[in-house]
């Protein structure tokens, strides 16, 4: 089970455990971590499960696609490391991932 | 669907041919009698073909999970205003009024980023302020122990306030605004006073008139942090022509007013027919957060959005031809009980309340979603701190149209 650390904008944070097959949102919203509203439910529909992956993890995570470029350029809190977290799927290579919230969702 | 004033809907909606099916018909949404309609869609025709109609031959999407996929496939069915844009009403080419809701990219992604910035976090947290301070002195000023319009009093007061200050609109001018959005939206067969696309325009023209003398003050000045200004000084609408200028305006005009409106209309009305929740909302005023949401998904403030397919595509078991009007029924898509718990109860502690479609999804989801949901918040904030009982002294009235669902007038009385 790779742990994952979810840092919130105001610094508090939250390890889980995550499990392997399932979306770090799906993840994150199962845990109960606030801050990812996460509102059409991981189909890449929105921005509101918007995080900042740390740089070094950001080789593994991969590179999003065109459909999630588009809707996390419509970010207010865009940043070169954004990524939507229902589009990062959790395998055991991502064990130790550190991702950071936006002040908000929207 | 011809639908006489006195019929018993429930049996007609179970009974009637499903090729003599016409959803959009405004008359069922002006009476109310819209659910069993689009209750028997889902079950029997999730993707409804109507042949004929005032609107010509339309496509309607009645589950979640289909509005969802069309939602998400902006390359086989557009928004393009050339094509018809993005409601069932087909406005002839000259009277259409292009604004980036009705663009596909790259276009659309350009514009949009202009206005963004006026819903950053930041942003929002400046203008919470000001909403906080302006709703309080409209519920201040209501009257006691007397019947009066809700709709006028609180919901176009406060969402015209609103507008005022995202603009940055001369302050004693502010139901202009209210007045253009309605004229932007009016259905022309309605019976109201505008009846012609020629008559909107008209009125229109005098909207364009006085924001272009808006726009040239912003525009010589160092850019602010308000709408006009942000269009003025955008790179990519800095030079918009006339038309995109006024359909933009109307776009931000209409897209803030309307729909926030009668949600706070409808709210209202929501907690005086449950009674239980409204007992759950005393009890607990932290529980307006999950409120909100609730009560935009079942009130869901724009009936539908409209795409028009590019390309020939299968939607569920459908085959959709290029050129086809598609219509996504989002009142629809937030009874459907494949994706929601008990979609017709109104109910004020879900779980996951914002799993719904009133702020569409994918390219064109809603800018102003968190706007929304905090004029309400606050709105209902101060009245759980003010009023111990607000009467509601009749039902609504709805307007005739199958695209804004609005409420016109709802009666109330706050004793003491
Ligand atoms: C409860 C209130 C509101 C509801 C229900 C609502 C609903 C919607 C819907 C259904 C769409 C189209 C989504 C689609 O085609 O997929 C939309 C788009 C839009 N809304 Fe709202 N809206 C609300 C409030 C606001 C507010 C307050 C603003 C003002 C800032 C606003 C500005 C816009 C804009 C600019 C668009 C176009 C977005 C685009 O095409 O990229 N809306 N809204």
């Amino acid at each position: 089970m790779p742990k994952i650390k979810l840092i919130e904008h105001d610094g508090t944070e939250h390890e889980i455990d995550g499990e392997v097959g399932k979306s770090l949102m799906r993840n994150a919203v199962d845990n109960n971590v606030p801050g990812i509203d996460a509102d059409c439910g991981g189909e890449c529909a929105c921005a509101t499960c918007h995080v900042f992956v740390d740089d070094e993890w950001l080789p593994r995570t991969g590179a999003p696609s065109e459909e999630e470029t588009r809707l996390l350029g419509f970010a207010a809190t865009l940043q070169p490391n954004s990524r939507l977290s229902c589009q990062i799927l959790l395998d055991e290579t991502l064990n130790g991932l550190v991702v950071r919230l936006p002040e908000a969702q929207h | 669907m011809n639908v006489a004033a006195n019929i018993d809907h429930e049996t007609l909606a179970r009974t009637l041919p499903l090729d003599q099916f016409d959803p959009g018909n405004p008359k069922l949404f002006q009476d109310d009698v819209w659910m069993p309609y689009f209750a028997r869609l889902r079950q029997e025709d999730p993707v409804h073909y109507c042949k004929e109609s005032r609107f010509g031959p339309y496509w309607s999407v009645t589950k979640y999970k289909d509005i969802m996929t069309v939602e998400t496939s902006h390359t086989t069915y557009s928004s393009e205003s050339a094509l018809g844009g993005i409601s069932i009403v087909d406005r002839p080419v000259e009277f259409r009024r292009p604004s980036f809701i009705s663009m596909d990219p790259p276009k659309h992604d350009e514009h949009r980023k202009v206005v963004q910035p006026i819903v950053a976090p930041g942003n929002l947290a400046k203008l919470e302020q000001i909403i906080r301070e302006r709703t309080c002195s409209v519920l201040d000023s209501l009257p006691r122990n007397e019947t009066f319009n809700w709709v006028d009093l609180v919901s176009i007061e406060l969402t015209t306030r609103m507008l005022a200050t995202l603009f940055d609109f001369p302050f004693e001018d502010r139901r202009k605004l209210t007045y253009w959005s309605d004229v932007a939206t009016a259905d022309v067969n309605a019976g109201g006073p505008i009846n012609s696309e020629e008559k909107r325009t008209e009125v229109l023209q005098e909207c364009l008139q006085y924001f272009t003398r808006l726009w040239e003050e912003r525009a010589n000045a160092a850019p602010g942090s308000d709408l006009v200004s942000m269009l003025a000084h955008g790179p990519a609408t800095r030079n918009l022509s006339p038309k995109e200028f006024l359909g933009t305006l109307t776009l931000l005009i209409v897209g803030g007013n309307d729909t926030t409106r009668n949600s706070m209309s409808a709210g209202l009305w929501f907690l005086h027919q449950n009674p239980a929740e409204f007992a759950k909302l005393r009890e607990n005023p932290a529980l307006v957060d999950t409120m909100v949401p609730e009560i935009i998904r079942y009130h869901t403030p724009l009936s539908h959005m409209r795409r028009t397919a590019v390309q020939d595509a299968e939607l569920n078991g459908k085959t959709i031809r290029k050129g086809d009007k598609v219509v996504m029924w989002y009142i629809s898509g937030n009874r459907d009980a494949d994706a929601i718990e008990n979609p017709d109860t109104f109910i004020i502690d879900r779980k996951r309340p914002r799993q719904h479609l009133s702020f569409g999804f994918g390219l064109h989801r809603c800018v102003g979603n968190r706007l929304a949901e905090l004029q309400l918040r606050i709105l209902w904030e101060e009245i759980l701190k003010r009023f111990e009982r607000i009467e509601v002294m009749g039902p609504p009235q709805r307007i005739y149209s199958a695209f804004v669902h609005g409420i016109s007038e709802l009666p109330v009385r706050i004793p003491g």
